[in-house]
């Protein structure tokens, strides 16, 4: 043990993903002193993109433009959905209070107030979702107005075709262009990494080389879409810098995971927090909870042995799925792994999945997970909260599918917004 | 001297000329269409699918010492003992010779494991009869209740590699291959099949062969194809399911010595192991899928053999159907006879055409030599068959799909400029060029599917995940996309590949598959 001290705070947050970073925000902004600890957490796999609600019925794969008015249809069809568990207000609040924050740290993203807008992907579809990095905004406006565009794709970055782009895109948004460019300093690679561009261009002699490149194929466009490669920090001056350097405005077209902006979205948290003074145990789980009277849970927190232990008063459980590891499924059963919570779940495996992949039903397994009352308490076998002081947020809630219904992000917020307020007000 | 197929225009339908036509792309029709290549005789082969769709690419990969049917068939026992010791000197590059061991654990019948090697004696198949300690030191992760093993001949083949060598030398040699398409219907005249229907499923472009032998070599699918013909086949459809491993569990083929059942047998391959398998009687074809319920059957019952085997990664499963010919009285499709059917259809009223089914990949080539025998017979060449001793050649087309394979060349070799495309197998870009290329010599049209069956693509952890959205950028770079296909084809290629995890998604699969699914429906948005 490296620090015998027991340090005691009002809330501990289990999980890095965007449900325990958002849990950790709105604590702190309430003034809650909190440690939050987690593993890599699903945000690396972000797209970076903030869905609210897109989808409903998924079988019917209905499209909502208003958001709202999908969160409205939902809950009604599904009263056990966890939006169902706080007005849509406080969902709203959540998204602002959330924005704002991301805002501060250098991230700002944009909306088309109350109504989804669509996001070209790689494989040349569109997303639909809610809020958008500013770096890939001018994609969305474009792809309304559909001016001459230029694609961009470059040597060596896997997975990224602008021809392939274009191609699907051909009746959407016909006047598109592609051009195959080497990114500079690095043609002499037979792979290239979003990631390690995205670093390249916060130096300005790299933007003015990679507009050198990109500015011979520009032609008639009005407009350049790239991959995600605008910049690790700093997205604003190198976006603004680009398009004087290039001449035409720029967006990025986001990918296939790890991408740059779900690496954004994750170091703006933890930037963020940090400077708002959380305690944050990255790279550590929770190996043992001890209830200690009605008051304060023990945590052992570490990695395979007890590191530090840490006393709160109350736990946000935002430990995610299956990839997050907040739920685990062996051939039997489905069980959630810190407290042994009962999860809803199909009878039995040969029900958690359809046969086909793209069954426009989904799979029954992803409606698996915590059964939770108003107050986002997790309930036990006989539908009381399992622990007073126990609240859960994101992923881990049964009775969504925020794959299909295109909801994670706002699930995620919501309900961490639904657990924080629900904590002040039952344990303050 | 081969003479290449002619193709002419007649009345406004493409018409084919050939001496042989075999309908079938698996192990079997690709070993007939090499066999009667290498005596002058041409060939069209038509393949409903692509090589190997059947049976002889949903088995283990096992070429079988024999000890499997000592005390239950010893003639199919001796037919692949002698067929195992030929393949492993004419084809060796398809070939692991792993080895193989019988063991039986607490509780199996004792008298059948005492007679094993009595009955092996009297097939003349060699085995060995070991300490049980001795057994667990040679795999360690053998039960510690076994109570008796033997070490056999079995090794493991690789059926895919073995199909493309086998059709790449009949094409080499004039042969003609048509994948993609069925058979519509037969033309017969004067008890004669004069011409054979076909139609390309994906373009649905009708042709018309018209060949003065046909030979159904179709598998399972003998009894509907003779159908078409007039005549009838018996035949019993027994579907065996078979799980893979995430990586290789043992060294050597591991067979539980007991009457056959399901889950007795570990086959490895490369780096992985294939479990399997069950039998269950099916009524229609299409019902050829693993289930769930057949996955925890066979895990719970390998696990007395293998006890790690209720731990480890497994990445998925498949299903193929042994065509077992005979009554459907049998009460026990295992009891069926494993030797195969060469049935002459002169009987029925139809001289020119022929069926082979039956039998079991490790007497492949016995099978299409006593086919080509009648054949030739009919046709009246008297070119004796070469392959008990021409040495199958080793061409790069079919070097892609042993597990394993590609990231030893990898780190032996590779051009500065190559690069990975699927992450889990290490497939190069450079392979999926060869295979692009080998597809288009055969007159095919190169997609992520017909990649994935000719390459590792696809068939590792991610399951496509990643190297299906990476392929299919490639595709464009090459040009090999028509607009239409873009996402149909990646939303095809996930589908199949799913069928294969949809029973193993528990643990570490289960991740992947929500990783899959996040990727490919929340945020491409496959599914809408």
């Amino acid at each position: 043990m490296s620090d015998s001290q027991t340090i005691k705070f009002d809330v501990c947050i289990i999980g890095s993903g965007l449900a325990g970073m958002a849990s950790t925000l709105f604590a702190a902004n309430r003034g809650l002193s909190s440690v939050q600890v987690g593993l890599t957490g699903e945000i690396i796999l972000s797209s970076g993109l903030l869905d609210l609600m897109g989808v409903h019925p998924v079988s019917e794969k209905h499209v909502w433009s208003d958001p709202w008015a999908g969160i409205d249809a939902l809950v009604r069809d599904i009263p056990d959905h966890p939006y169902a568990r706080l007005p849509k207000e406080d969902i709203h609040a959540a998204f602002e209070e959330l924005l704002f924050f991301l805002k501060e740290t250098g991230l700002s993203y944009y909306r088309r107030m109350n109504h989804n807008v669509g996001v070209l992907t790689s494989l040349g579809t569109i997303k639909h979702t809610y809020c958008v990095p500013h770096t890939i905004w001018k994609g969305v406006e474009a792809l309304k107005k559909k001016p001459p565009g230029l694609l961009i794709d470059i040597r060596g970055l896997k997975g990224f075709n602008a021809r392939q782009i274009a191609t699907a895109m051909q009746n959407e948004w016909p006047d598109l262009q592609t051009a195959r460019i080497s990114f500079p300093g690095m043609d002499h690679l037979s792979e290239v990494y979003t990631e390690h561009m995205a670093n390249a261009l916060i130096l300005s002699q790299k933007r003015e080389r990679f507009a050198e490149a990109v500015r011979p194929h520009i032609e008639e466009a009005q407009i350049v879409g790239l991959p995600a490669i605008l910049g690790l920090y700093r997205t604003h001056e190198v976006v603004s810098d680009l398009e004087k350097l290039i001449g035409a405005p720029v967006f990025e077209i986001p990918s296939m995971p790890p991408s740059v902006p779900g690496l954004r979205l994750k170091e703006a948290f933890e930037r963020g927090l940090r400077a708002k003074g959380i305690k944050y145990f990255s790279q550590k789980r929770v190996l043992k909870v001890r209830r200690k009277a009605d008051d304060f849970f023990e945590l052992d927190i570490g990695w395979s042995t007890t590191e530090q232990v840490v006393q709160s008063r109350g736990i946000i459980l935002a430990s995610g799925r299956f990839i997050g590891g907040g739920l685990h499924a062996d051939r039997k059963r489905i069980k959630e792994t810190i407290f042994d919570l009962p999860v809803y779940q199909p009878e039995n495996r040969t029900e958690w999945h359809r046969r086909e992949f793209l069954d426009s039903r989904g799979h029954p397994v992803n409606r698996a997970g915590l059964e939770i009352e108003d107050t986002f308490r997790p309930l036990d076998r006989n539908g009381r909260p399992a622990f007073s002081r126990l609240f859960a947020a994101g992923s881990i809630l049964a009775h969504q599918d925020w794959k299909r219904m295109k909801c994670g992000a706002g699930l995620a917020i919501a309900t961490a917004f639904g657990a924080v307020k629900s904590f002040i007000r039952l344990c303050q | 001297m081969a003479r290449t197929s002619g193709l002419r225009i007649y009345e406004g339908e493409n018409v084919l000329n050939t001496q042989v036509l075999i309908i079938g792309g698996g192990a079997t029709g690709t070993g007939i269409a090499r066999d009667l290549a290498l005596r002058g005789v041409q060939c069209v082969l038509a393949e409903y699918h692509d090589i190997n769709a059947g049976a002889s690419g949903a088995n283990h990969g096992l070429l079988h010492s024999g000890g499997r049917y000592v005390s239950s068939d010893q003639g199919s026992a001796v037919e692949c003992r002698q067929e195992a010791e030929l393949l492993k000197k004419v084809a060796p590059h398809c070939i692991e010779d792993t080895g193989g061991l019988f063991v039986a654990v607490e509780g199996d019948d004792e008298k059948f494991v005492a007679d094993f090697p009595h009955l092996c004696s009297q097939c003349d198949i060699p085995v060995q009869a070991l300490g049980v300690k001795e057994a667990r030191e040679l795999e360690p992760v053998l039960s510690d209740k076994l109570i008796a093993a033997y070490k056999v001949a079995d090794a493991s083949i690789d059926p895919f590699k073995l199909s493309m060598e086998n059709i790449s030398q009949a094409q080499e040699l004039g042969s003609t291959l048509l994948r993609f398409t069925k058979v519509v219907g037969f033309e017969k005249s004067d008890k004669k099949i004069r011409a054979t229907r076909l139609q390309n499923i994906i373009t649905g472009e009708e042709s018309i062969v018209e060949a003065e032998q046909v030979i159904n070599a179709t598998g399972a699918w003998a009894g509907v194809v003779a159908g078409l013909a007039g005549a009838s086949i018996d035949i019993i459809y027994s579907k065996g399911s078979l799980l893979v491993t995430h990586s290789r569990i043992t060294e050597r083929v591991v067979n539980r010595l007991h009457p056959s059942a399901s889950a007795d047998i570990l086959v490895p391959g490369g780096t992985v192991s294939i479990l399997g398998t069950t039998s269950i009687r099916i009524d229609n074809l299409d019902q050829v899928y693993p289930t769930v319920e057949e996955v925890d059957a066979m895990v719970g019952e390998a696990v007395k053999m293998i006890p790690a085997l209720e731990t480890v990664r497994f990445i998925r499963a498949y299903a193929g159907v042994r065509p077992l010919i005979g009554s459907r009285s049998a009460s026990d499709d295992r009891s069926v006879s494993r030797s195969f059917a060469l049935i002459d259809h002169s009987e029925d009223g139809v001289e020119n055409f022929t069926s082979i089914s039956g039998g079991k990949l490790t007497t492949y080539r016995l099978m299409a030599e006593k086919t080509a025998d009648l054949v030739c017979r009919r046709l009246g060449v008297s070119r004796p068959c070469v392959t008990r001793t021409d040495p199958l050649p080793f061409t790069q087309p079919a070097k892609w799909t042993q597990p394993g394979l590609a990231p030893k060349l990898w780190l032996k070799h590779h051009e500065p400029e190559d690069i990975i495309l699927c992450e889990c197998e290490m497939v190069p870009r450079s392979a999926v060029d060869a295979i692009i290329d080998s597809i288009r010599e055969q007159n095919g049209q190169p997609n992520l599917m017909s990649i994935a069956l000719r390459s590792r693509i696809g068939k590792g952890a991610c399951q496509g995940t990643f190297c299906g959205v990476r392929v299919s950028a490639y595709m464009y770079d090459r040009g090999e996309f028509n607009p239409e296909q873009s996402l149909t084809n990646l939303r095809e290629f996930l589908g199949q590949r799913w069928k294969g995890q949809h029973p193993t998604l528990w643990n570490k699969q289960l991740v992947q598959a929500e990783l899959l699914e996040a990727l490919h429906c929340g945020f491409f948005g496959l599914e809408l």
